[in-house]
């Protein structure tokens, strides 16, 4: 996807329709979409300025029952995860950003981070799904 | 997101419905609290019952107009929020920032104590 914040739009739908065909449930979807919101707003501004013309990858596989795996790659100059800061530190608490990764691992089993092909960082997340289906 | 704007009470109350996400509801969220601080209207209220999905940012929206109205000596509170925001407001500890009502009559007074 090009790197627009209307284009994660487009990916929460279409990660929803694929867990809504699935039978993932809607409490996992729920969350595992705001995963993907941050990963692909971090992207989009971070990793690649704004700039339209670099483009973000995004690579979703669904186990049904088993995991849920998504890869997002930017095309940025790459990043290190250690750099940011604990958003619920006494001292971090009233910063207005710094909050997307730690939500992240919050909501999903594994959150990744590695270098991309392309020089950007890339993102690994995963969801177990645990046999659980919905009805 | 759409917000419907109404004051009762000398509180300005800020109706959100729809997402407070990146590019598009936060900013929205950002303009309306500098419109009420330009208008004089420190007291705000915000009834996120409506509100579907919030991200980082809008949390830092949020976060950035509460410290802003601190600074000028006002106040924003939160109003019927939903499970979801609860629980994204209870993982990175906001919870204990924001003073939160699930009843608009006894937010607005509180404004007053």
């Amino acid at each position: 996807m090009l790197s627009s914040y209307e284009n994660i739009e487009l990916a929460e739908h279409v990660l929803s329709e694929m867990c809504g065909s699935n039978k993932v449930e809607e409490e996992v979807t729920y969350w595992v979409g705001m995963a993907l919101r941050e990963a692909l707003a971090n992207a989009v501004k971070h990793g690649n300025k704004l700039n339209p013309e670099k483009r973000v990858f995004v690579h979703m596989v669904l186990h049904p029952g088993a995991e849920l795996r998504i890869e997002v790659e930017d095309e940025g100059q790459g990043f290190d995860p250690e750099s940011v800061a604990d958003p619920t530190a006494p001292s971090n608490l009233l910063r207005s950003s710094g909050r997307g990764i730690y939500y992240m691992r919050q909501f999903m089993d594994v959150v990744s981070f590695g270098s991309g092909e392309r020089g950007g960082t890339r993102l690994e997340l995963v969801k177990k799904l645990n046999g659980r289906r919905a009805k | 997101m759409k917000i419907k704007v109404r004051d009762t009470g000398g509180v300005r109350i800020m109706d959100l419905e729809g997402k407070i996400t990146i590019g598009s509801g936060d900013v929205e969220l950002r303009k309306q609290v500098e419109d009420a601080i330009g208008a004089g209207r420190l007291h705000l209220l915000l009834n996120l019952g409506g509100v579907s999905h919030i991200d980082s940012s809008g949390i830092g929206e949020m976060v950035g107009c509460f410290t802003t109205l601190a600074r000028k000596g006002g106040k924003m509170k939160l109003l019927n929020l939903t499970q979801k925001i609860n629980d994204i407001l209870q993982v990175t500890q906001l919870i204990t920032v924001f003073d939160v009502f699930d009843n608009e009559t006894e937010a607005v007074a509180s404004f007053k104590s």
